[in-house]
């Protein structure tokens, strides 16, 4: 067997490392603060894009998604791990994706947000990672009783082609000024980086975690359920490195209140992040993790991202989304009934193990 | 000896189903994984255990074949 250096611990810490520098870089350059790279945010404003929310402060189409995906999919074609594969429950990842992203957005970022706004001093996030501990150890006490979504089958080359063909799309949209898109004039969404920055180190950050396998969720859930600390490498090293850079760069501050994009209601920081990481745990993936399994041709990851799009829409839509003065009018709505959703799910397919 | 059909299972089942395994006894098994992703973890599991095993690629997926001892 031929060995994968990113499959090492040096190469986990290696590739966390270089995606932490990385985030950090994109704050310096632009990106808004504590969300150099956050999947869940940057959906968001890619959903907001495309109009499909009209929250005018959150929108505008993230070169770094679109490069991750890209990246995944040429590291996935040359290392020939390029599989189109589908057809597990991928109507129920569609949802858990939708609850997914109402969670986050209740707390106001992805687990990848969660430890950079940690390592930028924001310890509203370790309400908010608490809470994604929380949310993946139930995820993963289900797993072990027998939880599952049932088997993928191979699928036609086109198929797994059909997500990246997207990405390239609407970044085909993006570079030629399509009219239709739309473009925050003021707030988050009108930080970014240097346009071919942003998609470079989308580019890179998606070949680093094809390659190690990076997982912000998956990291917890393995020392959860088999107590093996690999993935946990990665995003340690990671955190460190966001940490290390924003000392550099003057971009650490400490404290609870005050914080950029972050609100201080402990309870929905922490209850919108279970609800994120169970959904996450049961879907089998970070949402980082989801775009790469997208890049490889997992069609099944493709329809949970679509299905974080259109959560975004929904939280924006449906003013369950939070902002720095708190939560939205109906976040706590969002929450439970995404709570519920997920809980039966996970009960539902625990029983059926038998047939699996 | 036991056959454990890991394809088209995600992470982290495939893990989970091997660990059962291991748990249950001595003799052979062998393992049956479409992903790189499953393999590498598995390799990992097994080398952490000690538990000497080799590889053989097939079409379109590869069979772990280990003892235990």
């Amino acid at each position: 067997m031929k060995k994968n250096f990113f499959s090492t611990k040096a190469g986990i810490i290696t590739a966390g490392s270089l995606i932490g520098i990385t985030a950090a870089l994109l704050v310096y350059l632009g990106n808004p603060k504590n969300m150099g790279f956050c999947i869940a945010c940057f959906e968001r404003d890619i959903a907001g894009g495309l109009g499909l929310h009209r929250a005018d402060v959150v929108q505008y189409i993230r070169p770094e998604i679109i490069g991750i995906m890209i990246g995944a999919l040429l590291l996935s074609l040359m290392k020939g791990e390029f599989r189109p594969r589908g057809g597990s429950s991928t109507v129920i990842r569609f949802f858990l994706g939708v609850f997914a992203m109402i969670g986050a957005l209740v707390f106001l970022g992805c687990p990848w947000r969660a430890f950079i706004r940690l390592a930028g001093g924001d310890w509203n996030a370790i309400l908010g990672i608490l809470g994604l501990i929380t949310g993946i150890a139930i995820g993963s006490y289900f797993i072990k009783s027998g939880y599952s979504l049932g088997r993928n089958y191979s699928q036609s080359r086109a198929a797994g082609y059909i997500m990246p063909g997207f990405m390239l799309f609407i970044f085909a949209l993006l570079i030629f000024n399509f009219p239709k898109l739309f473009n925050s004039i003021t707030g988050p969404g009108s930080m970014k980086a240097p346009f071919i920055i942003s998609i470079i180190a989308g580019l890179i950050v998606g070949g680093l975690a094809q390659r190690s396998r990076f997982c912000t969720m998956g990291s917890i859930r393995d020392i959860v359920l088999v107590k093996d600390f690999h993935l946990f490498f990665g995003v340690a090293s990671f955190t460190i490195a966001v940490f290390i850079m924003n000392m550099i760069l003057g971009q650490f501050k400490a404290g609870f209140e005050g914080q950029p994009i972050a609100h201080t209601m402990h309870i929905w920081n922490f209850l919108g992040m279970t609800l994120s990481g169970f959904a996450f745990s049961l879907a089998g993936g970070c949402p980082g993790r989801q775009l790469i399994l997208s890049g490889e041709g997992d069609t099944d990851a493709g329809v949970f991202v679509l299905g974080m799009i259109t959560g975004a829409a929904f939280s924006h839509n449906f003013a369950m989304a939070s902002s720095p003065a708190g939560t939205g009018q109906f976040g706590m709505w969002g929450t439970v009934i995404g709570l519920i959703f997920t809980f039966t799910i996970a009960f539902t397919m625990t029983m059926k193990r038998k047939s699996v | 000896m036991t056959t454990i059909d890991t394809r088209g299972l995600s992470c982290p089942q495939p893990v989970i189903l091997v660990t059962r395994e291991l748990a249950a006894g001595k003799g052979s098994f062998e393992v049956l994984t479409d992903s790189e992703c499953s393999l590498e973890n598995i390799a990992r599991l097994l080398e952490s255990r000690n538990i000497m095993f080799e590889t053989e690629q097939k079409d379109d997926h590869t069979i772990i074949k280990a003892k235990k001892v």
